[in-house]
């Protein structure tokens, strides 16, 4: 713990910023300072004009209270804040941990398993879209090809996932998970990979056993990235709309749904913009303190791994 | 003597061990493999079927050919009419994306990492910030904010969007990046006259060629692959794109599978060779800063 601790603390102070000269010395002056300004002034645009002012109006658009109160007295808004707390404590930690782990299982050096990581980038680079829609219809009850597998294999009817509450997001969960897994195996490999190997020689020849090696260099030396990498997934998987919109659909009987796809749904199907943008809102007080924490984390890192 | 003694014992256990941490290793791999193929494979499975009607529920396609491929190539289903038109707009969708957000995220990145712009920081800041902004919850007011703006039912808003998402990360990589350049080649073509516009042309493009790559890929895969922006701001069949059209497929009843798992075949394609194909580049990339999927 204490080893953790103290990574931790010097982790930042070993990473110095290394000091850039300007060739514009002493400041910008007269004409380079407007080069410098058009220069940003495109992104300057782009962020106030597509993501400052939509930022605004949904503000405007989700400030009234009676929304909330609306919200709250709504039981298929208190089913979604449930899903939202499962799917993003479940499908985040689940995924990072099994991540962690095939992290490890990817260091090995035999051929196949370098080719195995090859393929199993695979959902990473198939778009959200197919690959969910694929998934959707692998679970379908009746002809799906997972209860054909069952079948042929043990001859049992398997359910009809997506008709439950609890097996419906088990899908969703499953589906992001198998998307997302390799992005994040592959992150924490480079953050493996980054370990000075001298530590491992060094424990070795002190006579630290493999699961010493794990506890006392690996672990203290990825934990902050671990952290970083879980952070940034639950605010990725709180926003996400993909995999709970074609797997389950929401269904049945809007059971499954979470925020994200239970305030598009109030947007534009039901036409209660407000409604939608205050469902999505009252994900801000977790939102925010998740945002803060990165923000000082990677700014101080400089966002290197 | 103590060390004649030891130095056989981790070479015994070890070989003790292996058979077992190898069929392990290999029991992994095969499951992952499994894992990791099963949705693709029936992706292919019901793609290759040419009877859409009735599925037989068979784990082999009883009768496999490429009937429902022909038939997309040639158009022949009421719902895929347009779909080599809304192939080019997706196309189009991720070409624009990629030129912008390379144009600004380039500029942007030159100028608080070259030439120091006083509150530079704040840009970068921006752009961290818009990085992990959840897009999904920004779409609502998105939507309405293009219709004032009068760019609904338009790529153009897609490509607005996509631009403003993709272009933090573009900042952030080329920032990053722009650090491994030495700032005196920047001083010694500043002292032989250049302007700063000629500094960004002529150096520090250039040098910056595979960061610019890896940022391109990015906002190409990314505006080719994201749906929702596509399917809540494009409505007319001929601005739509190929995830709006496949998921029309998708919430039609009477459609066929096999012509929908397709088209969500060659939608796959691309993304997935330009992925297989630059993959260290991409890897590389990523590694340099942290990244969505």
């Amino acid at each position: 713990m204490s080893v953790t601790q103290q990574t931790l603390a010097v982790r930042p102070a070993t990473v110095v910023a290394r000091p850039v000269r300007s060739v514009w010395l002493g400041g910008l002056r007269g004409t380079d300072h407007i080069w410098a300004i058009a220069f940003a002034l495109p992104y300057a645009a782009v962020f106030f004009a597509f993501v400052v002012y939509p930022i605004c109006y949904g503000l405007w658009l989700g400030g009234q209270s009676q929304l909330y109160r609306q919200l709250f007295d709504d039981p298929r808004y208190l089913t979604s804040v449930v899903n939202t707390i499962v799917y993003v404590g479940v499908g985040v930690n689940l995924k990072m941990a099994l991540a962690f782990l095939l992290s490890g299982f990817f260091m090995r050096k035999r051929w196949w398993i370098k080719a195995l990581l090859v393929v199993f980038i695979l959902p990473w680079a198939t778009p959200a879209l197919p690959a969910y829609m694929s998934i959707h219809w692998l679970l379908n009850g009746q002809w799906g090809m997972l209860n054909n597998v069952l079948y042929m294999l043990f001859g049992i009817d398997g359910p009809v996932y997506l008709n439950d509450h609890w097996t419906g997001l088990a899908a969703n969960i499953g589906a992001y998970i198998w998307k997302n897994l390799p992005f994040w195996t592959i992150i924490l490999l480079a953050g493996r990979m980054a370990v000075p190997q001298e530590l491992y020689e060094a424990a070795e020849v002190d006579g630290a056993s493999g699961l010493r090696r794990f506890r006392h260099i690996t672990l203290p030396l990825m934990a902050n990235l671990y952290l970083v990498c879980t952070l940034l997934d639950t605010i990725f998987a709180l926003g996400d709309f993909n995999a709970t919109y074609f797997v389950s659909g929401g269904g049945p009987a809007m059971s499954t749904e979470v925020l994200a796809t239970l305030g598009i749904r109030y947007a534009f199907t039901t036409a209660l913009p407000r409604l939608g943008v205050a469902t999505v809102m009252t994900a801000l007080p977790v939102l925010i303190p998740l945002v803060f924490i990165l923000m000082r984390k990677l700014r101080v890192k400089e966002v290197q791994l | 003597m103590s060390l004649a003694f030891t130095a056989p014992m981790p070479a015994r256990r070890q070989r003790r061990r292996r058979p077992f941490a190898r069929a392990g290793a290999v029991v992994i791999g095969v499951g992952l493999l499994i894992w990791t193929l099963l949705p693709v494979y029936n992706m292919l499975l019901m793609a290759l079927d040419s009877d859409a009607d009735e599925f037989t529920g068979s784990i082999w396609p009883p009768d496999p050919n490429l009937d429902s491929f022909r038939s997309v190539w040639t158009e022949d289903y009421w719902l895929m009419e347009h779909f080599w038109h809304q192939f080019a707009n997706s196309l189009f969708l991720g070409v624009g994306t990629m030129v912008l957000t390379v144009l600004i995220g380039s500029l942007a990145s030159f100028s608080l990492g070259r030439m120091r712009l006083r509150g530079g920081w704040i840009i970068s800041d921006v752009a961290l910030l818009t990085y992990m902004l959840p897009t999904a919850f920004l779409v609502i007011p998105f939507v309405h904010v293009m219709h004032w703006y009068g760019l609904s039912d338009s790529l153009w808003a897609v490509i607005a969007a996509q631009v403003a998402f993709a272009t933090p990360y573009a900042i952030l990589i080329l920032h990053q990046y722009g650090k491994l350049i030495p700032m005196e080649l920047d001083e010694s073509a500043k002292i032989d006259g250049a302007s700063p516009l000629q500094v960004y042309l002529r150096i520090y493009l250039p040098l910056m060629a595979p960061a610019l790559v890896a940022v391109g890929v990015y906002a190409l895969l990314l505006a080719w692959n994201e749906y929702l922006y596509q399917y809540l701001l494009l409505s007319s069949t001929p601005n739509m794109t190929v995830a709006v059209a496949i998921n029309q497929f998708f919430d039609s009843d009477e459609a066929p599978w096999n012509y929908m798992m397709a088209i969500a075949i060659i939608y796959t394609l691309p993304p997935v060779a330009i992925y297989f194909a630059l993959r260290r580049f991409m890897v590389a990339g990523l590694t340099m800063g942290g990244v969505r999927g």
